[in-house]
């Protein structure tokens, strides 16, 4: 059984053993923060000792000796939101799924990490597992679910064997199974695997492949925190969202709303790609301008490359221009601009990348990954996809644009779920900002209409 | 009872919490396209035609799964609505074989309805850009053909399959795009367990599904001078054909009919209400049998080759059960070729026998090795009832102002108690009405078994027959033979005589019946109403016991010898094969 004592002990005897390491200073951007990533590249993520030794599991230590409602009110005060893409206040979900009726809850962590260029979620749980475990086990707490489940994206096989040993560990250092810290509290943790579908990340489809059926999005209502995993109140939360939680729950949701941009409070992980001179993880406060991001934290364009844009959370999301660069991250303050902050990775562009055969390679994204359940997704991408391989190879007429954006709109407008609703975004954002890279392509372009 | 108002239109609709936008819609009048939607089998909102505009809601939602709320303001047609559903039409469309005038719902192809009345063009198809999807046509079964090229993907099929046999036989197969419906074993429906109940033909919106065509080869037959091409129509098609013809359901247009085979130049007709009556007589004595010499029990009938399909391939260790009678059209098949046409002067092998089925299942069953007498195929060939409408309708007769016809033939006549084989329970009650004589040597007063009668999956009762309780039962449906064989593994009660229908309601719903339209569908028990036709007609009969027709009892004087005879068994009956391997 594991107690406060046992606890303290484990984290004296690591610290004299290993004490060097894992205080081991990081330079850092001083725009970068490191709460998420606290432990990235000072603990081995195989040692649940070094994790323990970092104020590991003191999270759920605590949240035992709190009401449910106490620790819902705390996630509520502190403004965390879904770090999926949705932006859900996570609060409000745990607080519906506390008060749907149900004899078996689940909390399903979502690690379906699929838009290209994101990685974040990978990051944390190949560094440090046992945050999100820990996560997985107050939400576990706070909404009555005594089972849960991580759904892990078949493309991250180095992420399987770190988070099967730290959930062994958990089980043999008694963090996992019944009367955890002497309540009667019990929680399981089982690893799945899925099969490569993209439309798995879309939580109903999640729940749909967990269940060991076709990954397909279902019918909305009923949401999963009344009817989710075998038709049970279900939490689905995302990596990067729960492995901050034992950390809310430690310092109080006051600590965590003071960070960041106030309508997305807390930092967020971006990961950075193109372009660029620094590319990679940066873990960095909501509300830091884009342009700062750029400039300073990923160290500007690469030699010889010329800005043109950036590009948010890959086939689903939109373009900023240079003129746009003074907004702040957060989900939001971005929406205002037609991007969705999304998971929050970044492609830089520069002059030499081409919008319409990258709009057209997306488009061929979404049309490969759509699930096929309704008919503006399934026969719509492809038409897009279509449309746009004629204008890239110069066959196009401006008709065609006309048409993109209509085809835009129905499918947004028509279709089932979040990726086809999101799949013409790019285009859309490309025709809006882009239009002449779209219009010099085409086969009557310049001419007089 | 209505909780509150919504707005449809502008107009203010009565509502009640837990229905559907959809609901309220259609009750009041106002249409709302829809394609993928099918009471009671099919809601899950994937096609996306029957989307509204809500205020309020960013987004468009599907009727058909939206409910409504306090304050709703709906618009069914407003401009994003119709470019919506245009736009859909179109893409649709894209991917569409349009070979209307060689489909078989070239008269009631709803897709074709939802183009015509949206006004909808086919631009995408023109556009030398486009990339059609590749067509898969699988027709490797004898009853069953899916033509990919002519689906819209809607399921509706998938879930008639789930919801109507439990086996789940078809689904839609792969993702995005590539998205196609397939069976269980892609390459071979065969292959795949299923029953040929033919339901998902009933449920598709188009001719993506449809039986095995056999009009060419019957016309053929008719043409060939050398051919004696004989027809015998199926109890419950005669009050099905109505439908394809304008009628209203549950005409019973029998006269009608025999006139449209005599115009059709069939060289002669022969029903399969005749040998139903021989059934029972088989059937009948083969139960007696049973009984008095202590054979298997519980006795299961015959006559469904759906129902024959499902045991062989799901519960063949119970095959003993089985009755080895033929189903009637095999038996009048058989004894047109061996015994009618012999006294005619005909050669057995110059006889051409046509069943018209209510059945797709009945295309294989003809197939079936055993299915022969004397190294003649019992029966040629078999036309569905929509087949046979077809065929009328491609010969340029008019159905409607056919003058009836009563065809003189000695393999026509018949009783009521054939004619209540198309029903569900219809086999029990005419197997009933001999039994119950022949065992008790009186006559009945009242033939009516209202046990028997209701359109009730499952049916059970307990008759006293001659001083023993007989135990019957009476299943129709794959999901409730399913059920059934439950009931009867968990051994609670010792059953003597089952009738199994592979289709809910029986003949009168049977796969090879014309397509009830989603309108038609929702406000009419259609099934119910074609076997009230039946039960009509059984009604008005004089004789309404089999073994009161002569015409079959005179076979036994001239032919037969005597019921269950070895020549009997040589004619009339058959056997089974274990098909459990299709299972997995």
């Amino acid at each position: 059984m594991m107690t406060e004592k046992r606890l303290a002990q484990i984290k004296e005897e690591t610290l004299a053993r290993v004490g060097d390491k894992l205080n081991v200073w990081h330079e850092l951007h001083h725009h970068e923060v490191r709460d998420k990533l606290r432990n990235v590249g000072k603990i081995d993520p195989m040692s649940i000792d070094e994790y323990i030794a970092k104020k590991g599991y003191l999270g759920i230590l605590k949240a035992t000796t709190m009401t449910k409602q106490e620790i819902i009110d705390e996630l509520k005060s502190s403004g965390l939101r879904g770090r999926g893409g949705a932006g859900f206040p996570t609060g409000l979900k745990w607080q519906f799924a506390h008060d749907a009726e149900g004899e078996q809850k689940y909390i399903i962590m979502n690690a379906d990490e699929g838009i290209p260029g994101d990685y974040m979620d990978r990051i944390i749980m190949e560094n440090d597992p046992h945050s999100v475990l820990e996560g997985m086990m107050i939400a576990g707490y706070a909404v009555g679910a005594t089972k849960g489940y991580i759904y892990l994206r078949i493309e991250y096989p180095d992420s399987k064997p770190i988070l099967e040993k730290a959930i062994q560990d958990c089980y043999e250092y008694g963090l996992l199974g019944e009367n955890l810290f002497d309540s009667d509290f019990k929680f399981d943790i089982e690893l799945r695997t899925g099969a490569g579908a993209y439309v798995c990340g879309e939580e109903t489809a999640l729940i749909e492949s967990l269940e060991g059926k076709k990954g397909q999005p279902r019918n909305k209502p009923p949401f999963p925190v009344v009817a989710g995993l075998y038709g049970m109140p279900t939490v689905v939360n995302n990596v990067e969202t729960l492995c901050i939680v034992p950390q809310i729950i430690q310092r109080g949701g006051d600590w965590y709303k003071k960070i960041g941009n106030p309508t997305t409070p807390g930092t967020k992980i971006h990961t950075i790609s193109g372009k660029i001179k620094k590319p990679g993880y940066y873990e960095l406060p909501t509300g830091t301008p884009i342009k700062t991001i750029l400039e300073d934290v990923a160290g500007g364009m690469k030699e010889g490359s010329e800005f043109k844009a950036v590009l948010f959370s890959g086939p689903s999301g939109g373009f900023l221009r240079e003129d746009e660069m003074f907004r702040r991250t957060g989900f939001d303050t971005l929406a205002m601009n037609g991007v969705q902050m999304g998971a929050g990775g970044l492609i830089i562009l520069d002059k030499s990348n081409d919008i319409v055969s990258l709009c057209r390679s997306f488009m061929k994204f979404n049309m490969k990954e759509s699930c096929g359940r309704c008919t503006p997704c399934r026969e719509g991408t492809v038409r897009m996809h279509e449309l746009l391989k004629k204008i890239e190879s110069g066959n196009g007429i401006s008709e065609d644009l006309d048409r993109l954006e209509e085809l835009s709109y129905y499918i947004i407008d028509s279709a089932f779920c979040g990726l086809g609703q999101s799949a013409p975004n790019p285009v859309l954002s490309g025709l809006d900002k882009f239009r002449f890279d779209f219009e010099s392509k085409l086969y009557n372009f310049g001419e007089d209409k | 009872m209505s909780d509150f108002t919504i707005s449809i239109n502008g107009k203010d609709f009565e509502a009640t919490k837990g229905q559907t936008v959809l609901d309220v819609a259609e009750k009041n009048g106002i249409y709302i396209p829809r394609l993928c939607f099918l009471k009671g089998i099919n809601n899950e909102g994937d096609c996306r035609v029957c989307v509204v505009d809500i205020e309020g809601q960013a987004r468009l939602k599907s009727s058909c799964k939206q409910e409504v709320y306090e304050g709703m303001k709906v618009k069914t047609n407003n401009a994003k609505v119709n470019s919506s559903v245009r736009n859909t039409l179109e893409m649709l469309a894209a991917n569409h074989s349009f070979e209307c005038w060689l489909c078989s719902r070239e008269d009631n192809c709803e897709f074709l309805r939802l183009l015509k009345k949206n006004n909808v063009t086919n631009p995408i198809a023109d556009d030398p850009t486009h990339v059609k999807k590749e067509r898969v046509i699988r027709d490797d079964s004898v009853s069953l053909v899916l033509d990919s090229g002519k689906c819209v993907l809607c399921g509706r099929c998938e879930a008639a399959c789930h919801e109507y046999t439990g086996l789940d036989i078809l689904s839609i197969n792969k993702r995005g795009a590539d998205s196609i419906v397939e069976s269980i074993d892609p390459l071979s429906i065969e292959n795949s367990g299923c029953l040929y109940c033919g339901k998902c033909i009933q449920a598709c919106p188009t001719g993506a599904l449809s039986e095995k065509d056999a009009i060419q080869s019957v016309q053929a037959a008719i043409n060939d001078e050398k051919k004696y091409v004989v027809v015998q129509p199926a109890p419950s098609v005669r009050v099905a054909l109505a439908e394809e013809f304008g009628f209203p359901v549950g005409t019973n247009v029998e006269g009608k009919m025999y006139a449209a085979f005599k115009e059709l130049g069939f060289d002669d007709i022969g029903d399969v209400n005749w040998s139903a009556d021989l059934t029972i007589i088989e059937e009948g004595y083969e139960f007696i049998d049973r009984l008095q010499n202590g054979g298997t029990f519980p006795m299961f009938t015959s006559c469904s080759p759906g129902w024959i399909r499902y045991i062989e391939g799901y519960e063949a260790e119970y095959l003993d059960s089985l009755s080895s009678c033929k189903s009637p059209h095999m038996m009048q098949g058989a004894m047109t070729k061996q015994y009618y046409a012999p006294k005619l002067g005909i050669k057995p092998e110059d006889v051409y026998v046509v069943s018209i089925m209510p059945c797709i299942a009945k295309k294989f069953e003809i197939e079936r090795p055993e299915m022969q007498s004397h190294g003649h195929r019992d029966v040629d060939a078999v036309l569905t009832t929509r087949e046979l409408a077809r065929l009328i309708k491609y010969n340029d007769i008019c159905f409607r102002e056919l003058d009836e016809l009563d065809p003189p033939g000695q393999l026509a006549q018949f009783t009521g108690a054939a004619n209540i084989f198309g029903a569900t329970g219809g086999v029990m009650e005419a197997a009933l009405r001999t039994v119950v004589e022949v065992l008790e040597g009186r006559t009945l007063e009242r033939v009516d078994f209202e046990v028997t009668r209701g359109d009730d999956e499952i049916k059970e009762a307990t008759l006293n027959v001659a001083g023993t309780d007989v135990n019957i039962a009476i299943v129709s449906g794959g999901r409730a033979i399913a059920e059934f064989f439950e009931i009867l593994k968990s051994g609670e009660k010792q059953y003597h005589f089952v009738e199994f229908m592979g289709c809910i309601g029986g003949c009168v719903n049977g796969g090879g019946q014309p397509i009830t339209l989603p309108e038609i569908y929702e406000n009419i028990n259609v099934p119910a109403v074609r076997a009230k036709g039946l039960y009509d007609q059984d009604a008005k009969m004089d004789l309404r016991k089999s073994h009161e027709n002569e015409a079959v009892m005179i076979t036994y004087d001239e032919f037969l010898e005597k019921p269950n005879s070895h020549r009997a068994h040589e004619m009339l009956h058959t056997t089974y094969i274990n098909r459990e391997f299709l299972k997995e």
